[in-house]
């Protein structure tokens, strides 16, 4: 099967999935579930994308196939960042401005911030992938018990209430960022298909980027950028899923066995797309909501990822 | 080690007069019924729980880097609260009527399983890296605790596992501690052990060579560390990454001579709590901070700031 073969099959099972999602069981107010099931629908077609772009461009740009932004803990960062703001504001100018604003307020100040974090993670070449590894989930652990530190610190009597109203999962996806968040992925999806050749070279490795000509520091500098407004999308509107990217990513080069981004970015893209979607249902329909997709994801993303470690160190 | 020892005596007794209710010696001595009545039933049963679970706690995590020769494993980072979490999860499910005797036990079983399948696991890889070890652990743990996450979700258990996931000392009251007391004959244990846990460390070989039952060490550490680990889940509620930055600061400043830092660790573990415990309770007075939040600030902190020198050679 050629690779664009295998592009079509996975967009058709990623639209049969929707439509299944959309239609199956349909039954009471027929305007009323079908419009919210397309906002989810279109929710997780988002995130799908997002979690599975950033994470392959991420892997480009670091040259590794374990590290992933949400493993070095840069939706952490997000969530810090997003109670930061109504820290330093105050809970009733975030009610005031309204959760768009907040989320562009929040998404701008990460991609500093996660500029900052790459700098330090990343300082030093031959930086050995196992400290960063570690320093980066250590980071997490660090960032998550700070934003929770932080929202205890803004209203202890209604702590679980503003953790609700602030932080999305997947039962509670905040669809009224769609717009704004789609119109950021677009734009996302637009720079990085205009840039495909350069990803394909910059997985050659850094020296060989350079001397093929590629302006590497501006490059990777504008890369994470992008990663970083996606990241910020995926966690706004679903909150985080750790190990989401690396297992949708991993499946994408099994499948497709190429270096070429074409293929890879839109396979990983849609692989994450089936993933979410097919996912839900069954937690919807099979274990009928008594669990969540993001404690599933972080079971099986969990083994493999210490599949991954052991396998890498050849320890067995 | 003498005025560490005042400082934390002199830090205890002034925490006995922090709280929301006001309480002052005069009244005690006065003989107020009701200041005495705060007195027992919360500040002091609040105390000795801090005490036992920060010494404890702090005494286990040097215990398993002793015997892994690692500095970054602790109950933490091995995984072994998490395990804790899901004998306890398991045994609200399997013995809902049991006591908290028999939940503890049966965590206490999950705790040791899980700690002693890592250190095997840690035998066989080959290559010892003292940075890949605590990622596994960790990794581990996640899995755990994902496994946790989801029997709990199915049994709308999620409530009570919350509790174990963070630590709070304002619930310890008159009644709901006592469990931890369980924990002072195994850090006496601990201290006497001690020399073995070092001779242990050397490996297998050499610890036999040495004259000392190899296996029976391992167990007994290993066990000590269970127990305490599922006692403080269960009363307390976890203090993340107590037990590996404590023993660190100390065995930095003071050397590794296990018999030596241990009483070392144990006051500053003490301390350690008793101060993260009273910000938490004067930061937004009148109201509490967990003190599972503060902690874990400080010590996902503290333990970056310990990768990041202590491992030199990867920077």
């Amino acid at each position: 099967m050629s690779n664009r073969m295998k592009v079509v099959v996975l967009v058709v099972l990623a639209l049969g999935l929707i439509v299944l999602f959309l239609f199956a069981h349909l039954r009471g107010d027929f305007d009323y579930v079908l419009r919210s099931r397309s906002e989810k629908i279109v929710a997780m077609v988002l995130v799908g994308w997002a979690g599975a772009v950033s994470t392959v461009l991420f892997q480009t740009m670091t040259n590794n196939r374990i590290l992933t932004p949400s493993i070095i803990g840069l939706d952490s960062v997000y969530m810090l960042v997003q109670t930061a703001v109504v820290f330093l504001f105050g809970s009733t100018t975030l009610t005031m401005m309204g959760n768009t604003l907040h989320f562009l307020l929040s998404a701008g100040s990460m991609i500093g911030f996660s500029v900052l974090l790459y700098s330090f993670l990343f300082h030093r070449e031959g930086q050995n992938l196992y400290f960063i590894l570690l320093v980066g989930m250590i980071l997490g652990t660090f960032f998550q018990s700070l934003t929770s530190f932080m929202q205890y610190l803004i209203d202890p009597n209604e702590f679980s209430i503003i953790q609700d109203r602030m932080f999305a999962s997947i039962n509670n996806i905040k669809t009224d960022l769609l717009w704004p968040a789609g119109l950021l992925i677009a734009a996302a999806t637009l720079y990085t298909y205009r840039h495909l050749h350069e990803l394909d070279v910059l997985s050659l490795g850094k020296d060989h980027a350079i001397n093929l000509g590629v302006a590497y520091e501006t490059v990777v500098k504008r890369l994470l950028m992008i990663v970083a407004v996606l990241v910020s999308v995926s966690t706004a509107l679903v909150g985080p899923i750790m190990f989401f990217g690396l297992i949708v990513a991993n499946v994408a080069y099994a499948f497709f066995q190429t270096y070429e981004h074409r293929y890879l970015l839109a396979g990983a893209a849609l692989f994450g797309i089936i993933a979410l979607v097919g996912g839900q249902l069954v937690v919807e329909r099979v274990f009928t909501f008594s669990t969540t997709l993001s404690v599933i994801v972080n079971m099986v993303g969990g083994v493999y990822f210490l599949y991954l470690l052991l396998k890498e160190r050849k320890a067995w | 080690m003498k005025k560490w020892m005042v400082l934390l005596v002199v830090l205890a007794a002034a925490s006995l007069f922090v709280g929301v209710h006001d309480l002052s010696p005069r009244e005690l001595f006065a003989g107020d019924r009701e200041a005495w009545e705060v007195f027992l039933i919360s500040r002091l049963p609040r105390l000795i729980s801090i005490l036992i679970a920060g010494s404890s706690v702090s005494i286990c995590g040097l215990i398993m880097q002793q015997l892994s020769q690692n500095r970054f494993v602790s109950p933490t980072t091995a995984g072994t609260m998490d395990w804790a979490r899901l004998g306890l999860l398991v045994s609200m499910i399997a013995f809902a009527a049991a006591g908290p005797l028999v939940k503890a036990a049966i965590a206490v079983v999950f705790a040791f399983a899980g700690t002693l399948l890592f250190m095997t696991v840690l035998d066989r890889v080959k290559y010892k890296d003292s940075i890949f070890i605590p990622l596994i652990g960790l990794m581990f743990g996640n899995i755990v605790g994902s496994v946790t996450t989801f029997l709990a979700y199915k049994y709308d258990l999620i409530q009570s596992m919350s509790a174990w996931m963070h630590g709070d000392f304002s619930v310890m009251m008159q009644g709901r501690y006592e469990m931890l007391y369980v924990s002072v004959p195994l850090m006496a244990i601990a201290y006497v052990y001690a020399n073995r846990f070092t001779i242990a460390g050397m490996g297998e070989e050499m610890a036999t060579n040495l004259g000392v039952r190899y296996r029976s060490i391992v167990y007994t550490g290993l066990l000590i560390v269970a127990v305490v680990s599922a006692v403080e889940v269960l009363t307390v509620g976890t203090l993340p990454f107590l037990g590996l930055i404590v023993p660190n600061i100390v065995t930095m400043y003071y050397g590794d001579h296990l018999r030596k830092v241990l009483p070392l660790t144990a006051i500053f573990g003490a301390l350690f709590v008793l101060i993260c415990d009273v910000f938490g309770r004067v930061a937004i007075y009148p109201y509490e901070i967990p003190i599972g939040l503060t902690v874990g600030v400080i010590g996902s902190g503290v333990f970056l700031y310990l990768l990041v020198r202590r491992t030199k050679q990867y920077v």
